[in-house]
């Protein structure tokens, strides 16, 4: 039986998407206050493990995308987040069982919650990055080698985009991406429908759970005035890798995407020492005293050192007080495959990933 | 010419007359509930403590920093009930304006809320045309619920202004009298936050007018002939019937008031200022003698808002800090005000900063024979403790590696020590307990612009917003000539085709002659 996620989960929930989104995913504040106010309202949303999902059920998979800044002035609301779903449903002629999201990390995290408050949909406990991304092809579904068609576009007005079939991901995302621009950098999506068996198989299993974990230790770290970085290094089962303060931080677009880098000087006992980040959206690579230590599909997060408040890429300034910390990545991530779609060279990094919780690529 | 500066703060009313650069009278005055009655208080005594002086016969201005609008919305007293009207459906139909506001708040301004179509695209299409027709019977219902402040939010419109405009028209047309705020001349992107301030914006103009209406009266009952200004939270001044129309520019103008005093009164236009009181210290940093500001949300009353405000990290200590378990624990507590009865030095129970400082010799206060004989490694740790609090909240501040002065202000100040790393030296100065009341005295005139350009030259987008924002500080009240660029930055945004990138202007000049009489138009 799905189980009712009560109110505090939402807010746990955008503690917790903001850190998984690994300096990007941009922020749930908005979504949040969206789910939160259909809490309010006397609304609630049923959350269904994926083990409960019948091998021939269809799950919607659905996102926002588009520009962070444009996010600030255009919201997704529940209405315009289920807009692709009917439209999906409609082409396929038949009903969803359940609404999932592609992106754990950052805002995406209330995607689905927002469909199933406008449709009474439950919400799989599930995701196709584990983490934040920047591009399509970088999900789950997609390094399985599971199609990418059909996918719906949706405006706020009804310029709404079927893409029926497509020559491959990378063609499917150029595509999208110049409809989404055409309709001022924001769109709502429903992405490839997926059985229920396939999510079984090559989603992230139970990680709308996983962040309201670490969302949860963090807050419990806060008020208990313990420290909130150790919290989240406990709850996510990763490791502290840097303590430092920022003392430059370069940002530059290119091809749509927000690229820079951000260079720490170590305190405590990383005194003497430092540390640089590469990001393209998301934090990508890590390097100490110029030796790279720490590479995407390993999750990379920069931590507010006192708060435990994850910084994304767009907020870091010179001065603040971070603690760099590594989660551990989707094993479908350190395939051989996993790693030409998002390992350290799909982000121009010539290097071999070594993940810093030891595990070779299977 | 000469200035008299007053910054009225929640305990204190502090008054200055200035003239080529010298502080010629000061003085501190309490603060009373009719903020205007501190106001006319310290104007009468400060005419006579420089009584005779010639600078008192040629008073060009009278500039007021006031936390007034600040602690309304705190407080939740004194606001008025705002209708907001929202341009943008079919877009953000699930955030409501409101949304996310404390309770409380909500139920003293909530006066109705009014979704139309219309709004723009950031690159400045229509996001749909505007709907004049919803706006008209939206209106009329405003108008026939009685309800007389409107705040007009639509979307997109620091870069494209034209709906909130063409809306605004409407409103007035179908009400007249009523008090209108359009988002753009309020905050920056961000749909709700910026909302979000125009609303309290609405909400306080009532109490606005009242407050310089009253301001003013102060004036002419203390036979002051000049006209007057309001200090801002970038540091910079507008006349008293501009600024009752946008009340939230002076919230945060008492810290800003602090920072520019202590620029002046230093020498210093590049520098970090820590000010230290009996609770807390405030650090901000100057650039070209004006606070940066924050490029952030910043929450008031608990509300989101992200305007122009200045960007300042506060920490709770101050010579009323308390200290507890051998000096393990510095605050947060602190005694504030108490401190003449509470503080060991004075004879009370409480071991406090300033008995710390007292014991080390840092300064002198109180009976130091009454501290008793605190052990020297508590002395010790505990001043270390303090100094390292302070020298990383002043490092935090700093934008750079390279070292740079930081002038120390406020009562608490022997708290900040004379040497720390990153800093090449510490400055203290002359009154420095007045420093905001001199702020407020030497303030001038800005504008202001924040927008994206995109498909645009750089060159040509940050000339664009040049003329603009000194178009802007012109209709504030500076003198033509005089305007100036004050800080230019630009950013390229992500995810938006063009080389977007958004340019943010501020401009500053000298106030344009004015009369007393020309202020209240």
């Amino acid at each position: 039986m799905p189980r009712l996620l009560n109110a505090e989960e939402l807010d746990l929930l955008a503690i917790g998407a903001w850190i998984l989104g690994t300096g990007g995913g941009g922020s749930p504040y908005a979504s949040h206050l969206v789910a939160r106010q259909f809490y309010e309202d006397g609304g609630r949303i049923a959350l269904l493990d994926p083990d409960e999902l019948a091998d021939d059920d269809v799950v919607a998979v659905v996102s926002t995308m588009g520009a962070p800044l444009v996010f600030q002035e255009r919201m997704t609301d529940a209405d315009f987040a289920l807009k692709p779903v009917r439209i999906m449903e409609a082409f396929l002629g038949r009903p969803f069982r359940a609404v999932m999201t592609v992106e754990i990390g950052g805002c995406n995290a209330f995607q689905p919650l927002l469909v199933a408050a406008a449709s009474g949909l439950p919400v799989v406990d599930a995701d196709a990055m584990g983490r934040a991304y920047p591009e399509a092809q970088m999900q789950t579904f997609s390094i399985a080698g599971l199609g990418m068609a059909p996918h719906v576009v949706s405006d706020i007005r009804a310029n709404d985009v079927i893409i029926p079939t497509a020559s491959g991901w990378h063609e499917m995302e150029r595509v999208r991406r110049r409809v989404c621009t055409e309709y001022g950098s924001v769109a709502t999506t429903c992405q490839a429908p997926r059985t229920g068996v396939e999510v079984k198989r090559h989603a992230v299993l139970r990680s709308l759970s996983q962040a309201i974990a670490l969302g949860r230790e963090v807050r419990r770290a806060r008020m208990a005035h313990e420290d909130p970085v150790a919290a989240t290094v406990a709850a996510g089962g990763g490791k502290r890798l840097f303590t430092g303060k920022v003392m430059d931080v370069q940002r530059r677009t290119t091809e749509g995407f927000l690229r820079g880098s951000l260079s720490l000087a170590g305190l405590g006992e990383d005194a003497g020492a430092s540390f640089d980040i590469a990001f393209q959206n998301e934090f990508t690579i890590g390097r100490r005293d110029g030796a790279v230590i720490v590479t995407t599909p390993d999750l990379i997060c920069v931590l507010d050192s006192i708060s435990g408040e994850a910084i994304g890429t767009e907020s870091l300034r010179y001065g603040q007080r971070v603690t760099v910390i590594a989660l551990p990545s989707q094993p479908i991530h350190r395939s051989a495959e996993g790693l030409r779609h998002v390992g350290p060279r799909a982000f121009g990094h010539d290097v071999d990933f070594h993940s810093v919780f030891g595990e070779e690529p299977a | 010419m000469s200035r008299i500066g007053i910054d009225v703060g929640g305990t204190n009313t502090d008054a200055v007359l200035l003239e080529g650069g010298k502080v010629l009278a000061a003085l501190k005055r309490p603060t009373t509930v009719d903020v205007a009655d501190g106001v006319r208080h310290a104007l009468v005594d400060l005419v006579a403590a420089a009584a005779g002086h010639p600078a008192l016969g040629r008073i060009e201005a009278v500039m007021i920093g006031t936390t007034h609008f600040t602690n309304a919305v705190v407080e939740r007293r004194h606001l008025d009930r705002v209708a907001a009207l929202r341009i943008g459906l079919p877009a953000n139909a699930g955030l409501p304006p409101f949304i996310g506001w404390p309770k409380d708040l909500a139920a003293a301004m909530r006066g109705s809320v009014h979704m139309v179509g219309g709004g723009h695209e950031y690159d400045g299409r229509n996001l749909v045309p505007l709907d004049r027709a919803a706006v008209r019977r939206e209106a009329q219902r405003i108008a026939d619920s009685g309800i007389t402040s409107v705040a007009i939010t639509s979307v997109f419109s620091p870069l494209t202004d034209a709906c909130e405009r063409e809306a605004a028209e409407i409103v007035r047309e179908v009400m007249p009298a009523a008090r209108i705020t359009l988002s753009h001349e309020i905050g920056r992107i961000g749909l709700l936050e910026r909302e979000n301030a125009a609303l309290l914006n609405a909400g306080l103009q009532g109490l606005a007018q009242r407050t310089t209406a009253a301001f003013v009266r102060a004036l002419r009952d203390s036979g002051i002939a000049a006209p007057l200004y309001l200090t801002q939270n970038d540091g910079t001044i507008v006349q008293a019937a501009v600024a009752e129309r946008h009340p939230v520019y002076c919230f945060a103008s008492g810290p800003t008031n602090s920072m520019r005093g202590a620029a002046f009164l230093s020498g210093l236009a590049d520098a970090l200022v820590v000010d230290v009181g009996g609770t807390t210290t405030d650090v901000g940093c100057l650039k070209g003698g004006f606070p940066r500001q924050a490029n952030a949300m910043v929450e008031i009353g608990g509300v989101r808002t992200l305007f122009r405000m200045p960007d300042l990290i506060s920490i709770g200590l101050g010579g009323g800090t308390e200290i507890a378990d051998e000096g393990r624990r510095i605050g947060p507590g602190s005694v504030g005000f108490r401190l003449p009865e509470k503080a060991l030095c004075f004879g009370g129970d409480t071991l406090t900063a300033t008995d710390i400082a007292v014991t080390a010799g840092r300064i002198a206060l109180g009976e130091p024979g009454l501290v008793g004989r605190l052990p020297g490694p508590l002395v010790a740790d505990s001043l270390l403790h303090m100094e390292r609090m302070v020298s990383e909240v002043v490092d935090r501040m700093k934008t750079d590696a390279a070292p740079v002065p930081l002038i120390a202000v406020g009562g608490g100040s022997f708290l900040v020590p004379d040497r720390m790393e990153g800093v090449s030296q510490v400055v203290r100065i002359e009154h420095h307990a007045v420093a905001n009341a001199v702020g407020a005295a030497i303030a001038q005139v800005s504008g202001e612009v924040d927008r994206i350009f995109s498909g645009v030259e750089r060159g040509a987008a940050l000339d664009d917003a040049r003329r603009e924002a000194t178009r802007r500080a012109i209709a504030a009240g500076a003198e033509p000539g005089s305007v100036q660029t004050l800080d230019v930055e630009d950013i390229p945004i992500a995810y938006l085709p063009g080389n977007a990138r958004r340019v943010r202007v501020r401009v500053v000049g000298e106030i344009a002659q004015l009369t007393a009489e020309d202020t209240r138009d």
